[in-house]
């Protein structure tokens, strides 16, 4: 933590605390338990390696779940042929997703703008076809890959209990979790989500360094200006290959820690539509900041997470106080977009901060802090006149 | 021989919609220099102007038909759409069944609205800004206009059947002197192929015939000093992108009998045209109609067994290879100018 600056150093402790202490800041806000919390964390890892490509180089791949899907195959089948131990499995799975990257971004990388989102595409959709189809051997198709009971697992004692083992970390259990009792709720922390809080941890404090580093610098000088470097006299294809690649490797390691936390994979992890999702999570918490694709990642997860609950009786039963014939019309509209609209309340979410607000929530955040400090700074001010 | 030639007959009909698409693609692309990801979606919308219509020509009063009777001898209750009691039962039923070809007309004026009011109402906003926000933007618009369908329509595929007189196939190798029973082809995938060769020449016939269509080339070339000549051509230009979306809604009605309907459709179709466009040439008409067929046929030449037991899982990929191919090639594609969008 030596070359970072102040703000950099508070800001990655804040980062630390908010993240350890997840289990019990969300309790409150239903958001507590283990299978959501690890997901935050996931998608959280996923999105800050996306924004080291998008952010910093501004090449907009639309083809990174392949790396996810990549990933996840690689820790299943470490899974089913090594061992239940999780640090094989998510070496693995960084690595392949790193060769897989660097093949897809040497051949990517010789086109800029559409035509790199459009060839990622192409690889990412090439990807999911052959994994439903010619490489079922490997990918197990339609069914997702999945645990056996007589699979080898060389590694491992013979396994006599009759039901398929959980992953773990040299014997600690990714499944176990300590349940308290705390003011009413239940706080769940859960070695799982431990595993995946101190590698988003990790990833965070990787990506920062990334970011104030000389190599940062030279990315963000080809997101501004690409030309001019050229003209200057410097290749930047390797330094925008290697951002490919290493956020590729952020995508492997999603991947991977999706695997752990339930041990399955399946092609559709690897369809656009998943690309899309870590495309928005970075947006709408802000392209290019730190802090922004985490926070993105979260607000997805959650609000997808609370709005998918909510049905009908619910919206009526928010509405009752309302006259019948304004309740009735309310609960109609808002009906298409909660439960199985929810994808409509993120596309127009996410139209929404394109148009108004391109640098997500982070701006959002800055313009409202921003605000303040003019409108109190001019209370004081007015205050002093009047004294 | 005739192998090649059922190949490349059944190639043409998804080459004949990726070139509809792909066609559109290029007229925003090459007017406005905006990459439309919503073009899909406003393929899938044509698609359902005919299920809404064929669903409108359905509705029905329940009538007590005095004539049948149940069998305790009480009259039937039955139903009859409104159309058979307008227009007489004989035409009124020929018009059920004619609904998606008539489909077209409805389709028309609604794709050119919704095209007008996207670009008007959206994207407008967006030429001044990178490029990547405009995928973004449209990639958004497009979740949102198929969650919206899906919302109405649910998620299940509808089947719209085609008229009766054009259900089934025919011996179309008998009629060009092959062999009897070597060519059997489907008559609505020869009208499909018809229809988007039809729609294809409009819009070229459009472009080169008349003085708005002048307009608009001289504007796709130079769009400064058409508008310092005194042409508002931003007006005209928003006309062309209702123009492409009507040809999207067209080649998205027409495709009804061909697969039923379902919500993402669109997405499925965008993805490959787009990498028809870019195969075909960044702004080049000619380019995204000849790269349409092509890849069409060269699918359905992939899908073939022979090739299959050779090269397994290549019809699933076929068409990104060459794309990726030609991306590396030959950048500005088949037929695509020099110096446009290269990089």
């Amino acid at each position: 933590m030596k070359h970072l600056s102040q703000n950099d150093r508070l800001l990655l402790i804040f980062f630390t605390i908010m993240v350890l202490a997840g289990p019990i800041i969300l309790a409150p806000f239903g958001a507590g338990y283990p299978d959501l919390l690890q997901r935050f964390a996931i998608f959280g890892i996923f999105a800050i390696g996306f924004n080291i490509l998008f952010g910093l180089t501004g090449y907009l791949s639309f083809g990174h779940a392949a790396f996810l899907g990549v990933g996840s195959y690689s820790a299943v089948w470490m899974f089913k042929l090594l061992t239940m131990n999780v640090i094989p499995a998510l070496l693995l799975s960084v690595v392949v997703a790193g060769l897989f990257a660097l093949l897809i971004g040497f051949i990517s990388l010789r086109r800029s703008g559409i035509y790199f989102s459009i060839l990622t595409l192409a690889f990412a959709q090439m990807s999911y076809n052959l994994a439903y189809s010619v490489l079922t051997p490997i990918t197990n198709g339609e069914t997702g890959l999945q645990l056996n009971l007589n699979d080898p697992r060389i590694l491992d004692a013979a396994n006599e209990t009759g039901t398929i083992p959980s992953t773990n970390l040299f014997g600690l259990t990714m499944n176990s979790t300590a349940k308290f009792e705390l003011l009413g709720m239940t706080l769940q922390f859960n070695v799982g989500f431990y595993f995946c809080a101190i590698i988003l941890i990790a990833g965070f404090y990787t990506a920062m360094r990334i970011t104030r580093s000389p190599f940062g610098l030279m990315l963000l000088a080809i997101k501004t200006n690409q030309t001019r470097l050229n003209y200057t006299g410097i290749n930047t294809r390797p330094y925008t290959l290697a951002a490919f690649v290493i956020s590729g490797m952020y995508a492997g390691l999603a991947g991977g820690l999706m695997a752990i936390t339930d041990p399955l994979a399946g092609a559709e992890r690897m369809q656009w539509t998943a690309s899309g999702e870590v495309v928005l999570m970075t947006i709408l918490g802000g392209v290019g900041t730190l802090l922004g694709p985490v926070l993105g990642a979260g607000f997805i997860k959650y609000f997808e997470n609370i709005f998918s609950k909510i049905n009908d009786s619910v919206l009526e039963s928010w509405f009752a106080f309302l006259p019948e014939g304004v309740s009735d019309a309310l609960v109609f509209v808002l009906h298409f977009f909660v439960g199985k609209g929810w994808h409509l309340t993120l596309g127009v979410l996410f139209m929404l901060v394109v148009i108004f607000l391109p640098g997500g929530l982070i701006e959002g955040g800055t313009r409202i802090y921003n605000w303040l400090r003019v409108k109190l700074g001019k209370s004081d001010d007015s205050q002093k006149a009047a004294e | 021989m005739d192998a090649i030639l059922l190949q490349i007959l059944n190639g043409l009909d998804k080459g004949s919609a990726y070139a509809l698409i792909a066609l559109g693609l290029t007229l925003i692309f090459g007017t406005l220099g905006v990459v439309n990801f919503a073009h899909g979606a406003l393929f899938m919308i044509g698609a359902f102007c005919a299920v809404t219509l064929q669903k409108l020509l359905n509705l029905y009063s329940v009538v007590i038909d005095p004539t049948k009777t149940d069998f305790l001898g009480n009259p039937l209750k039955v139903k009859v759409p409104y159309v058979e009691s307008w227009f007489g039962e004989a035409l009124g039923q020929s018009i059920i069944n004619w609904s998606v070809p008539l489909a077209i007309i409805i389709a028309i004026p609604i794709m050119v609205a919704i095209g007008y009011i996207m670009e008007r109402g959206l994207i407008k906003h967006f030429y001044k800004r990178p490029h990547a926000d405009q995928i973004l933007v449209t990639f958004g618009l497009a979740i949102v206009l198929q969650e919206i369908i899906k919302a109405f329509y649910g998620a299940n595929p509808i089947p719209t059947p085609a008229p009766d007189l054009f259900k089934g196939s025919f011996d179309f190798g008998a009629m060009i002197g092959f062999a009897e029973n070597t060519i059997i082809y489907p008559y609505w995938r020869l009208i499909y192929f018809v229809f988007s060769a039809i729609v294809i020449g409009l819009v070229f016939a459009f472009l080169q015939f008349t003085t708005f269509g002048m307009v608009v080339r001289a504007g796709m070339a130079d769009r400064e000093t058409v508008g310092l000549l005194g042409i508002n051509i931003d007006r005209r230009f928003t006309l062309m992108f209702g123009i492409a979306a009507a040809v999207a809604g067209l080649a998205g009605v027409m495709y009804t009998p061909i697969n039923p309907p379902n919500y993402h459709m669109g997405m499925d179709f965008l993805v490959l045209s787009f990498v028809v466009v870019v195969v075909g040439g960044m702004g080049s008409l000619p380019g995204a109609v000849l790269a349409g067929f092509l890849l069409g046929v060269l699918e359905s030449f992939a899908s073939m067994n022979e090739v299959k037991t050779l090269l397994p899982g290549i019809d699933q990929i076929i068409i990104y290879l060459v794309a990726i191919a030609i991306l590396l090639t030959r950048p500005r594609g088949l037929m695509g100018r020099a110096g446009v969008m290269e990089d």
